[in-house]
């Protein structure tokens, strides 16, 4: 055990410019900001973002980044909470030009480099896919070829954001495998009835050629129920980061 | 920096003097952990206190219900944003499970089931600003909010009451713990909103 004494430095907020957004689902919304002097992240990291009203009124609220690292730029994707705050300004108001501030990154211990070589398995649910999706789209930028598993889960196959993308990692990568689980309604050939995360739907930690580091993320009940498959299943439970969502409105 | 962001009024309700600033009322209780919920049953349950000199006792399940217990109603402030006011829990005052170790310390370094840490100031966790919680809501601690037994420091934002607690580290200087480590302040006054380093 180490004493550390950081540089307290506190980090800046930093003004960001929206460059563009689109849906991925009809409540969630990926925004594009340009941010000047922004030093990069890691994959799985956040950051707050702030909006301030015409009286100086603010509203601080925290999201996962959705893009790679990269100097200057910030992809978020925001799911629309019903009466929140943040959200709503995200997914309905947003538009090219717009200004907020944001602050970070934030978070040591939910994110992934291409430098960890260990074989990688990400479990999601609903919009707990942004980290995971930053990783997964880190892996593809560096070229690794790390053995990533990536399931899942979402309410039905219009729930799943990101679709496209997913679906030409899949089938371009080397080493990544994807599997989506629909929880209320799947596509006319599935093999697999709808309905929530079971023991079948993860893969056992000898699925694996070394054991997998675990990244989960989505709502706290599907955290509690993955995790649990997840142990039973012989992942060791150091080896298992989660992220919970709580409400984030 | 000042900028004023097109589109955003805020919802805001009337303000509250409760609410510390940058956070916002929540009333549903939302789970934050790094790592699965470790299961454990109180037979096996121990809370280890060590002191400066390296004196070690060992609380079971039982030494930690025969000690005096209070009921408080209080406010919590987590980092991400939530406060939750008028909660109600029932737990041990720290300085009755001290029971007069930490004469010389400065620190405590509160180890948890799982591996987590936290470190605190003794002077934050006695004098009636700390207790062992085993219940909340008039209910025993259900295991993903930190049962059998979880610290409970409201006076600073919520990482610090650590969830399944194990051990008091009794310290002569501060160790950093989990989240402090990672990024997040050394103490997390959320009234003087120490979020992060350097805050």
């Amino acid at each position: 055990m180490t004493t550390t004494a950081p540089a307290p430095v506190p980090m800046p907020w930093r003004l960001a410019r929206v460059e563009d957004g689109w849906l991925e689902t009809r409540t969630a919304r990926t925004v594009v900001l340009d941010v000047p002097g922004w030093p990069g992240h890691d994959a799985g990291q956040h950051v707050d973002l702030r909006l301030t009203a015409a009286d100086g009124y603010t509203a601080t609220r925290t999201y996962s980044v959705a893009s790679a690292p990269e100097a200057g730029r910030l992809v978020l994707t925001v799911q629309l909470v019903g009466g929140g705050e943040v959200s709503p300004w995200v997914v309905e108001e947003a538009r090219a030009g717009d200004e907020l501030e944001v602050r970070g990154p934030i978070g040591g211990w939910f994110r992934w480099s291409a430098e960890m070589l260990q074989p990688v398995l990400l479990v999601s649910g609903g919009s707990g896919i942004v980290p995971l999706m930053a990783m997964l789209r880190e892996r593809s930028r560096t070229g690794t070829t790390t053995p990533f598993h990536l399931v899942h889960s979402a309410r039905t196959p219009d729930h799943v954001f990101y679709t496209n993308e997913l679906h030409a990692l899949a089938v371009s990568s080397p080493g990544l495998r994807v599997d989506r689980l629909y929880t209320r309604g799947g596509l006319p050939d599935d093999a697999r009835t709808p309905g929530r995360l079971r023991p079948e739907d993860l893969p056992a930690v000898d699925a694996f050629d070394a054991p997998p580091l675990v990244y989960c993320c989505g709502p706290s009940g599907f955290v509690e129920t993955a995790t649990r498959i997840l142990l039973d299943k012989g992942h060791d439970s150091g080896a298992v980061r989660t992220e919970r969502f709580g409400p984030s409105s | 920096m000042n900028v004023v962001t097109r589109g955003f009024a805020g919802r805001r309700g009337p303000s509250n003097p409760r609410i510390p600033p940058g956070q916002y009322l929540e009333t549903d209780f939302p789970v934050l952990s790094a790592g699965p919920t470790p299961g454990v049953r109180t037979e096996e349950w121990r809370l280890d206190v060590v002191d400066t000199d390296g004196t070690r006792r060992s609380l079971s399940w039982a030494d930690l219900g025969a000690l005096p217990h209070e009921d408080l109603t209080t406010d919590i402030h987590c980092v991400t944003k939530w406060s939750k006011l008028d909660t109600t829990w029932r737990g041990v005052p720290l300085e009755a499970v001290l029971d007069g170790d930490g004469a010389v310390a400065t620190h405590v370094l509160v180890h948890s089931y799982g591996g987590y840490t936290t470190n605190l100031p003794l002077e934050d966790v006695t004098g009636g600003r700390a207790w062992v919680a085993t219940h909340y809501g008039g209910k025993p601690l259900t295991p993903e909010h930190g049962g059998p037994a979880r610290l409970l420091v409201p006076h600073l934002y919520f990482w610090k009451s650590a969830k399944w607690v194990r051990g008091l580290e009794l310290l002569t200087e501060d160790h950093l713990g989990f989240w402090e480590q990672l990024g997040y302040h050394a103490l997390g006054d959320p009234w003087r909103e120490q979020r992060y380093v350097g805050d």
